[in-house]
């Protein structure tokens, strides 16, 4: 099963954090911790969506699947249909 | 925890004290400092510029206040009108550049509607449109632009603006800000005035504002006032009931749209009561009786007005350079060098 939190977290890092080698707490969240604006989530969507071919619904938009790097690599991986849990 | 217990009282302040602080900082800078002949307001019939005016009337007489009046396709009917009322109410010399031709010209409003087709394909002539956040208040904390789009029919629709269709449609009226500034800056430079800024506490603190737009200023009178204060102060100057009266929009967008529907959490009321409450530093708790909302939703507005802040830094940064350069004049020579200095006149 692929895990995705290394592309998600690289992707945060150099495009929204602008430190390759920052620490990020995989359950870090993005709002709570101030890393991420609205403008960075709409960054992240595209970057999901077109990295991982997928759509992402406007209901699908809230911190339960786009808050940190487990949040939105478990939501890609239901996404993708590769969430068996 | 604060001594001082946290309400509205806060915001109280004494009207015509503050409004001497202004004029005494106002005259001192533009004619002393700035060596300016008088000041340009553009006006557009809201609360704000309406003080930010009435104020330079008050401090440099209305000789020396130009008002500028820059309506355009998409302005509130009532915009022009109120605004030509408040430069006769307040006897002062204006113009009115209809700035729509520009903006034409620049491709503003073709710009803009390119990237709400990215959103709403059908989107064309005779469509109305603006945009749009959540209310905070919700459980939902991901606020995501939506642009609401109304057919000539009456029809509504709307829909979630992906990153490139938000950034497009910013961008593109952002013109708008820019377009005018480049009309104060014009009269300015030939009247040999400055161009005040009409930007309020909320506005200037959260970024609720353009860079090089609406931003840009040489004073800015009402920057740390909030809009209940602005309120106030329109009282005091007792500015026409109709401009008083007017609920405050962005003026920006073909559809009406208030200010707490594009950028602020809350409305302008509440909004004032938090940004003090955090300013002052009171705890959620604290503020949250004044403005009804609970101790979880108030930290929600606070994280918000943080996320804010960190947009309004980049604002409001002047250039970097790359090191350091005095724009102060030099110090005169001591006296007594002046005998030893060599003389430029030939010897014959």
């Amino acid at each position: 099963m692929r895990d995705y939190h290394k592309g998600i977290r690289d992707f945060i890092l150099t495009n929204l954090v602008f430190d390759e080698g920052a620490a990020l707490g995989n359950d870090t969240s993005f709002l709570d911790s101030g890393l991420i604006d609205s403008t960075g989530f709409l960054e992240l969507i595209m970057f999901l969506e077109s990295t991982y071919g997928i759509k992402v619904a406007p209901e699908e938009m809230v911190p339960g699947n786009l808050d940190s790097i487990d949040r939105a690599a478990q939501f890609l991986k239901r996404k993708l249909g590769e969430d068996t849990a | 925890m604060t001594e001082r217990q946290f309400d509205s009282d806060l915001l109280q302040f004494d009207c015509e004290k503050e409004a001497d602080r202004i004029g005494a900082l106002l005259r001192e800078t533009l004619l002393r400092a700035f060596k300016k002949e008088g000041a340009v307001v553009a006006m557009s019939g809201g609360i704000d510029s309406s003080v930010v005016a009435a104020l330079a009337v008050r401090d440099l007489g209305k000789k020396r206040v130009f008002g500028l009046l820059m309506p355009e396709r998409d302005s509130a009917s009532e915009t022009l009108p109120l605004s030509r009322q408040l430069a006769e109410h307040l006897g002062i010399q204006y113009a009115h550049e209809d700035i729509s031709p520009m903006l034409e010209a620049a491709g503003c409003y073709r710009r803009r509607d390119e990237a709400i087709r990215r959103a709403i394909p059908d989107y064309g002539p005779g469509c109305k449109s603006k945009i749009v956040l959540p209310p905070f208040v919700e459980d939902q904390r991901l606020r995501l632009f939506k642009v609401v789009v109304q057919y000539p029919d009456g029809r509504l629709t709307e829909s979630v603006l992906n990153l490139e269709a938000y950034l497009g449609i910013v961008a593109a009226t952002s013109f708008k800000q820019r377009t005018r500034k480049m009309l104060e800056y014009y009269h300015a430079d030939r009247l040999n005035y400055a161009v005040l800024g009409t930007t309020n506490r909320l506005e200037y603190e959260l970024g609720f504002f353009v860079k090089l737009g609406d931003g840009a200023a040489d004073f800015k009178p009402i920057a740390h006032l909030y809009k209940t204060q602005v309120y106030r102060m329109a009282d005091f100057l007792q500015l026409p009931e109709t401009i008083r009266q007017r609920p405050p929009t962005t003026d920006t967008y073909s559809l009406p749209q208030s200010q707490e529907e594009f950028y602020f959490s809350l409305p302008c009321d509440k909004m004032d009561l938090v940004l003090c409450g955090k300013n002052n530093g009171y705890h959620a708790a604290e503020v949250g009786p004044a403005v009804r909302l609970t101790p979880q939703q108030v930290e929600w507005v606070f994280r918000d007005i943080e996320a804010k802040r960190r947009v309004a830094r980049y604002l409001l940064a002047p250039p970097v350079l790359v090191e350091a350069i005095s724009s102060e004049p030099d110090p005169p020579p001591p006296a007594s060098s002046l005998s030893r200095a060599p003389s430029s006149i030939p010897q014959v």
